[in-house]
């Protein structure tokens, strides 16, 4: 991985603002960036490659499509952890999963197109694991400030 | 909103991202056999009913040097609940912040509030800012930091047929 020039820093910054939805939606920030499209192009493809970015394009809202998100979290033990992780991330429903400092040490949300799948699919992975999923189902959002300046 | 065939063919064909072109949207409406013009129209319709958040990029925490990325748990008087919420999400520094139900006895936490650092110390710093927001409605709190990204895809649609 090359480090990271003032250039790619400011680009990620502004990548993670909201793109315009326009035929040629990378032409003014190249033009922002003093940079040719195709440099812009080919810039954000190395950040995806080197793994900087991990995904470029559409955040769905599962919720607003009629589905729900869910975070999750199991106390899953050190001896079975890679076992009970292979069956948890097998299921499509599972958008992301961290492993964190805790009793409880597996977190994962699910992204479901229906509200009825997040009860389906965790009682699913209980059933696949033995272990107990909590479900803490968001009540109240405060604020999603979402960026990380680089 | 209601999401018909036609929407759906579309969050498939870019839940794993945007095409790295000048026109991304004309190779995927190709691929679609769509009109670009109803591609985007109906794109800019998600974004209106909010089932598009944002285009935008997802960074690695980790790779930009945010190696401390610490899920910190409150439990917090509920009748304050509202009131403090939302001070602690105003906060520069967290990303995230959401009330969740507790799971007595094992959970006793209802409010979440995501904070990254580049160490600990400047999480643990962080931290104290809300201990100090929170005062006497606190109960109970602990911080969890994520050791490891187990996956990180996004939302996927199940294949269907």
């Amino acid at each position: 991985m090359s480090p990271l020039t003032r250039t790619d820093r400011t680009l990620i910054n502004r990548l993670q603002d909201d793109l315009p939805l326009a035929r040629r939606p990378f032409a003014g920030l190249a033009k922002e960036l003093g940079l040719s499209e195709d440099d812009l192009l080919t810039r954000i493809a190395r950040l995806k490659s080197d793994g900087i970015l991990t995904r470029f394009g559409p955040f769905f809202d599962a919720a607003a499509m009629g589905g729900d998100f869910c975070l999750c979290a199991m106390a899953v033990p050190e001896d079975a952890f890679d076992a009970v992780l292979t069956k948890v991330n097998a299921h499509p429903e599972v958008a992301h999963n961290y492993e964190r400092t805790h009793r409880l040490n597996m977190w994962f949300v699910l992204a479901c197109e229906t509200p009825e799948g997040i009860t389906q699919t965790a009682d699913a992975i209980e059933a696949e694991t033995g272990i107990t999923v909590f479900r803490f189902p968001k009540l109240q959002e405060f604020f999603i400030g979402f960026r990380v300046a680089a | 909103m209601t999401m018909d065939a036609t929407d759906r063919r579309i969050v498939e064909a870019l839940q794993g991202g945007l095409p790295l072109v000048a026109e991304p949207y004309a190779r995927v409406a190709a691929e679609l056999a769509l009109p670009e013009g109803e591609l985007i129209d109906r794109l800019q319709a998600m974004k209106d009913s909010g089932a598009i958040r944002r285009i935008a990029a997802a960074p690695n925490h980790y790779k930009l040097g945010m190696t401390a990325n610490g899920m910190t748990v409150w439990d917090v008087a509920d009748d304050r609940l509202a009131e403090l919420g939302a001070k602690i999400g105003a906060l520069p520094f967290v990303t995230h912040c959401y009330e969740r139900p507790r799971a007595l006895p094992d959970w006793p936490y209802n409010l979440f509030a995501m904070v990254h650092g580049s160490s600990r110390e400047e999480v643990a710093e962080k931290r104290a800012v809300i201990t100090d927001i929170l005062g006497d409605a606190l109960n109970g709190c602990d911080i969890l930091y994520s050791t490891r990204i187990l996956k990180k895809t996004g939302l996927r649609l199940r294949k269907r047929g």
